[in-house]
């Protein structure tokens, strides 16, 4: 496991959204975010330190990401899919989705694929739900869903 | 029954988030006009159109405006609240995307009548597109001198909290804290973000208002009904044949909404229920549709207008199973501040469930009704109420479809 660290240029990025606040601490979400981009997710160490970095408690920090869900505690594969299964989704079939998905991948909601390939998430309203069933793939929304446009969706991600 | 397009007008260019298409049709010229206007005269204005806050809650956004102390010392900020995440609503979504400089004109304007020099944007985590096209056109606008003269705007991506739609819990969250909501008052206008006053809009509310200012408070308002002005943007989804978003008057009925924009029922054709303004409205049943669908409309027929998200249900959906959704979404979304609403909420879900699953008991739906009713109004925000809404109204209306799933 590399070092928790970001680079100076990342730094100075920290720093930068820490000054654009009227308080340094507002920039706490967007700095979660640049350490879940680098690190791959929010480690134990890496809490440990981002809290240094803004002079935070450890305990302050696990608290914030602990609250939000985009924030993963374990790490995730290489790709998240996270399918909506709140009422509109719920109405056009995203229980089918996901049964089709967890056949596919063999893991259950929450799992991550032994290969480290997949992991599957079930997510509250996404807010596209004209486009029911649908999920967000990485940084993707797909709409739509079928099982064959699921299969078709499995086979581009590496 | 359709009328003018205000807000989604530009929708069908394909360079609609650009500057260049944003100027050609009409876009900051409201801005041009409100800089010669005194903050009061705009304020005044947006009182004079009616306009209501398109977030939820419908608080008049003139209304609201004029709360901001005009003494205050220190710095006011403007916060948009983009973090929409209303089961059933998705219209800021196609705001941010196709007309982010709607949002910006919408946001000087703002920022003048209340004296704002900053403005933050908070944009639901997932949102990863409309925050890449919402920075675009903040970068744009700052290019072309319209923003960094007095007025800056600074883009907030959340984390995924249903809670930080809540506007207190999105001030929390934007504070760099988990987003839990605070007791008003004080309210945001007096004491909000950084302990400053701070008016928090919607995305929609603010892109109303350049249309105010271009035409004046007193056209909006005709458009709608004697308490609200103008249109809004209806999501429509479920078992409809064209599910998406609507632009209408806020006088249009939810019949005419569902058959004649929406094209009709789904399913076996026949309807049976609908959430006329995203999962915390009351349900309606079919024979109440003939409602229109502006706040107090909404609130007379027992429901709200919300968010504007309508979910449509014909006659084959199960609304136990539907309620077993709605509650699971309440139980995962609860900040878990208030007891009544963490407990309350857990425990639905739990209830109706086994339910759900066969396993009910004869006393369960007296429970929930009894454990709903105590609860409403208990807590710091209107999160719990919103639950509520829905627990009461779909096992009232449809109480024969839980008791048949409850062993005798």
């Amino acid at each position: 496991m590399t070092a928790v660290r970001f680079t100076p240029e990342q730094l100075a990025e920290v720093r930068r959204l820490q000054a654009l606040y009227p308080e340094p601490r507002a920039a706490l979400l967007p700095v979660l975010h640049l350490a879940q981009e680098t690190f791959g997710w929010i480690s134990p160490e890496v809490e440990a330190y981002v809290a240094e970095l803004f002079g935070l408690a450890p305990a302050h920090v696990h608290e914030v990401v602990t609250f939000y869900t985009l924030f993963f505690r374990q790490p995730p594969g290489r790709h998240v899919i996270a399918v909506c299964h709140n009422l509109s989704c719920h109405l056009a079939g995203a229980q089918e989705i996901l049964a089709h998905l967890r056949r596919r991948l063999g893991v259950e909601v929450g799992e991550t694929t032994a290969d480290g390939r997949v992991t599957l998430l079930a997510v509250e309203c996404l807010c596209a739900c004209e486009h029911a069933p649908m999920a967000q793939v990485d940084d993707r929304y797909e709409f739509d869903l079928t099982p064959e446009k699921v299969d078709r969706l499995l086979e581009e991600l590496r | 029954m359709s009328g003018e397009r205000l807000l989604t007008r530009n929708f069908d260019r394909p360079d609609s988030h650009t500057l260049r298409a944003y100027r050609e049709t009409g876009g900051y010229t409201a801005w041009a006009k409100a800089q010669e206007m005194t903050p009061e005269a705009i304020i005044e204005e947006v009182k004079r159109s009616n306009l209501r806050g398109l977030g939820g809650a419908g608080f008049p956004t003139g209304v609201k405006w004029s709360f901001v102390p005009r003494d205050h010392p220190g710095p006011i900020y403007l916060v948009v609240n983009a973090d929409e995440g209303e089961p059933g609503t998705f219209k800021d979504r196609y705001l941010l995307e196709r007309d982010p400089h709607a949002v910006i004109e919408g946001m000087l304007i703002a920022a003048r009548a209340i004296r704002a020099s900053t403005g933050f944007v908070y944009i639901r985590g997932e949102y990863v597109e409309p925050w890449r096209r919402f920075q675009a056109a903040v970068a744009e606008a700052s290019a072309a001198g319209l923003l960094g003269r007095g007025f800056e705007v600074i883009v907030h991506r959340g984390a995924g909290a249903y809670i930080c739609g809540e506007e207190t819990g999105l001030i929390s969250s934007l504070e760099g804290k988990k987003g839990w909501p605070k007791l008003k008052p004080p309210f945001p206008a007096v004491r909000g973000a950084f302990g400053m006053p701070t008016v928090v809009n919607n995305v929609e509310t603010l892109c109303h208002v350049p249309h105010i200012i271009n035409r004046g408070g007193a056209w909006f308002a005709a458009l709608g009904t004697r308490t609200q002005g103008g249109t809004r943007i209806y999501s429509v989804s479920g078992r409809v044949r064209r599910p998406g978003i609507y632009e209408a008057p806020v006088s249009i009925t939810l019949r005419q909404l569902i058959y004649d924009l929406a094209g009709g029922v789904t399913g076996n054709g026949r309807l049976k229920a609908v959430v006329p303004g995203g999962a915390s409205a009351p349900i309606l049943r079919a024979d109440e549709i003939d409602v229109t669908m502006d706040v107090d409309g909404l609130k007379a027929a027992g429901s709200m207008a919300g968010s504007a998200g309508v979910i449509v249900m014909d006659e084959t959906v199960s609304i136990p199973e539907a309620l077993m959704v709605v509650a699971r979404f309440y139980a995962h979304e609860s900040c878990g501040q208030c007891t009544p609403c963490r407990e309350t909420t857990g425990w639905v879900y739990k209830i109706v469930r086994r339910i759900v699953e066969g396993r009910g008991r004869k006393e369960d739906l007296d429970t929930i009704l009894d454990v709903a009713r105590r609860g409403a109004g208990t807590t710091i925000c209107a999160f719990f109420d919103g639950a509520v809404g829905p627990y009461i109204s779909y096992i009232e209306k449809f109480r024969d479809e839980f008791e048949a799933l409850i062993p005798r």
